[in-house]
């Protein structure tokens, strides 16, 4: 997994709540055996039209969004599928950075375990956010990890909420299959303990 | 400790009997009792592999390919898409690698995932059980605790059978009262989901309760725990009872003899005690339940089939009203038209919402005598409903009434399987979800039960169940 540490990037507004993940990859897209080269689809209901063209009108569209590495959006964003082809949709496009007021709950895990970082920020600042990016096509967001800010465009700093276990395999790129392997012993007590307390499970 | 313990959750007692180890900074290591497995887990077993780790308990793990399967055919060699042949095809072969049991295409218990996990009495109350799904919340309508992870977490619990959480907040959904004839399951969650929101329960686990839920068959149970994540809620739970042991006893993989006298007796003691405390609790009342039906690409985007598609200019939040114009320029309906007026180009009975016996008989009840005035599938959930279906002469009203009755599958629910719709098509659908594009690009979702689908089915347009109903 990549490491994340410290982010300044382009941010790209997405004023919608409810962002689902048939939005972020549509299905049609998820017939691929390999967990690279989705971002080319990335809202491809929205950004391209029948033919396969951009709609001018998408963000992702415009000028300097394009380079976005970060999205800002409204509440409940990732909302659907548990399906991981959203976050590999969303690296693989350059997007590191995910911040809305909210976000689904599959959706969010899933981000930590492929090295983006969802932040969840006050609506009102989310808002206030969208706006500026909105007004200032380009503007960028500086992500400070270790330090948990973000700072905005307008030079604000928020700070925001992350636990400390996943802040840490985020900024040393750790899974956690090899932290948990280390606990095999604890599994295979808890394994023989149930064997006999509740043996049909 | 009797007399000092405080009254307890359903939920809090199984997290507790499911705790490995607890870490001072909140996580628990949980113990997964049942890993379901669909043909959507390639991805997993293919990380495992690399990484040369071994699947740790493969005897707590099933597996049967769904999603990618189409349904007019048993032959993974139908499919024409290569790398969804590739998936299908690997799940048995990855199977036979790890001794995971797979119910392969051709088994007869072959069928969608949260099908067949219930159908084989792999679901029990008390377990913990997990699936590279979100729809996995389904299975809480036994009294366990159930949700859908991702595929990275899909290869943790390959690798360790365990689960790294946090634990959730628990909300009570207590709907009382007795639900009005033609009132399903689909219904009440379609309800729940229009008064809490789309995320109104993330962040929680939901317990049903109150009368209504109790006289749900578990049919009508799994419905509702299905949809508990359009709802937000990672996971969805109903108290066990007579009905859930009634569904469970004799089932091939659920325990027998002194097993199941031992296991029942622990199953009696997991409904949550009285007294206990909620995070939160949110109340309907089951009698003003109306058969529901969506009209928008959120799941919250419902109404009573006797009300009007709603005006966005009536939203006080400007993203909300900007959402729900786009909403309804995508879904090609104005503002004020009552729900009726819509008419339907194409039927969807299926999915792992609504594909279960109880569910076709509903439809068949509806289809008999009647014809299909545009065209209308039957998908049922696994090949034994299939062949349920048809030892009692569903299949027959079906064809007699001009329906397809199909093969068991996910089908038309995601469209990951070339089942999809047309641009601008308007589906009335048992599936779970409405979002922009889910059954194909441009096609406009309508989420209803299985009855009112039926209905459309015959009327070509949004029609009242009840006026249906002898």
């Amino acid at each position: 997994m990549q490491k994340f540490t410290t982010l300044k990037g382009v941010a790209a507004p997405l004023n919608m709540i409810n962002v689902d993940t048939d939005m972020i990859i549509p299905k049609n897209y998820l017939k691929t055996i390999k967990r690279t080269g989705l971002g080319k689809h990335l809202f491809a209901e929205m950004r391209f039209d029948e033919q396969g063209r951009e709609k001018p009108d998408f963000v992702l569209n415009k000028g300097p969004y394009r380079g976005a590495t970060i999205l800002v959006a409204g509440q409940n964003f990732g909302c659907g599928s548990s399906r991981e082809h959203a976050p590999w949709a969303l690296l693989d496009f350059g997007i590191r950075c995910v911040i809305a007021p909210s976000f689904a709950d599959i959706f969010f895990n899933n981000t930590f375990k492929n090295g983006i970082l969802p932040i969840a920020l006050p609506e009102a600042r989310v808002n206030e956010l969208l706006r500026f990016l909105l007004e200032l096509p380009g503007a960028e967001i500086t992500i400070d990890l270790p330090a948990q800010t973000v700072t905005g465009p307008d030079g604000k700093v928020d700070t925001f909420e992350i636990d400390a276990f996943r802040k840490h395999c985020m900024i040393n790129g750790l899974d956690e299959i090899g932290l948990t392997l280390e606990k095999a012993a604890a599994i295979a007590t808890y394994e023989s303990r149930i064997a006999k307390e509740r043996s049909w499970v | 400790m009797a007399g000092s313990a405080q009254p307890r959750t359903m939920f809090e007692k199984i997290w507790a009997n499911h705790i490995v180890v607890d870490r001072p900074d909140g996580y628990t290591l949980l113990y997964v009792d049942r890993h379901l497995i669909h043909d959507g887990s390639y991805f997993a077993f293919q990380r495992l592999k690399s990484r040369n780790i071994k699947l740790r308990r493969p005897d707590l793990s099933f597996g049967t390919p769904d999603h990618y399967m189409p349904t007019d055919t048993r032959r993974k060699e139908d499919i024409t898409n290569p790398n969804s042949r590739r998936m299908v095809t690997s799940l048995a072969i990855h199977g036979a690698e790890t001794g995971v049991t797979v119910f392969d295409i051709g088994d007869r218990r072959n069928g969608i995932v949260h099908v067949v996990g219930p159908e084989q009495g792999i679901t029990l109350p008390g377990i913990t059980l997990v699936c590279g799904d979100s729809h996995t919340s389904t299975h809480g309508a036994f009294g366990c605790l159930a949700f859908g992870i991702g595929s990275s977490e899909v290869t943790h619990v390959m690798a360790t059978q365990c689960l790294w959480q946090k634990k959730p907040k628990t909300m009570r959904i207590t709907v009382d009262g007795h639900l009005g004839k033609g009132i399903t399951g689909k219904d009440v969650i379609l309800a729940i989901i229009a008064k809490i929101g789309a995320a109104g329960g993330t962040g929680y686990v939901l317990e049903y309760a109150g009368s209504a839920i109790r006289g749900l068959s578990m049919e009508g149970r799994m419905t509702l725990c299905n949809m508990s994540i359009e709802g937000g809620g990672r996971a969805g739970m109903i108290a066990p009872d007579d009905a859930t042991y009634q569904f469970v006893a004799g089932r091939p993989y659920a325990p027998k003899g002194a097993e199941w006298d031992a296991a029942l007796a622990r199953w009696q003691a997991l409904p949550t005690e009285d007294g206990a405390v909620f995070d939160r609790e949110v109340t309907l009342n089951g009698p003003d339940i109306a058969p529901m039906v969506t009209f928008g690409t959120s799941p919250e985007d419902a109404v009573a089939v006797d009300g009007v598609v709603p005006d966005p200019a009536a939203a006080t939040d400007v993203v909300k009203r900007e959402g729900l114009t786009r909403a309804l320029q995508y879904m090609g309906l104005r503002p004020g038209t009552p729900i009726g007026d819509i008419s339907v180009d194409r039927v969807f009975i299926g999915s792992c919402t609504n594909s279960r016996i109880e569910d076709i008989r509903a439809a068949a009840a509806i289809a008999k005598g009647r014809k299909a005035v545009v065209p209308s599938w039957i998908v049922p959930g696994s090949g034994i409903i299939k062949e349920q279906a048809e030892a009692e002469g569903l299949d027959r009203i079906f064809k007699d009434a001009g329906f397809e009755w199909r093969e068991a599958g996910c089908s038309m629910c995601l469209g990951m399987n070339g089942e999809i719709g047309r641009p601008e098509e308007r589906i009335a659908s048992t599936s779970n979800r409405n979002f922009v594009g889910r059954q194909g690009k441009g096609v406009r979702t309508h989420l209803v039960s299985p009855a009112m689908a039926a209905a459309a089915a015959v009327t070509g347009r949004f029609t009242d169940v009840r006026r249906l109903l002898d």
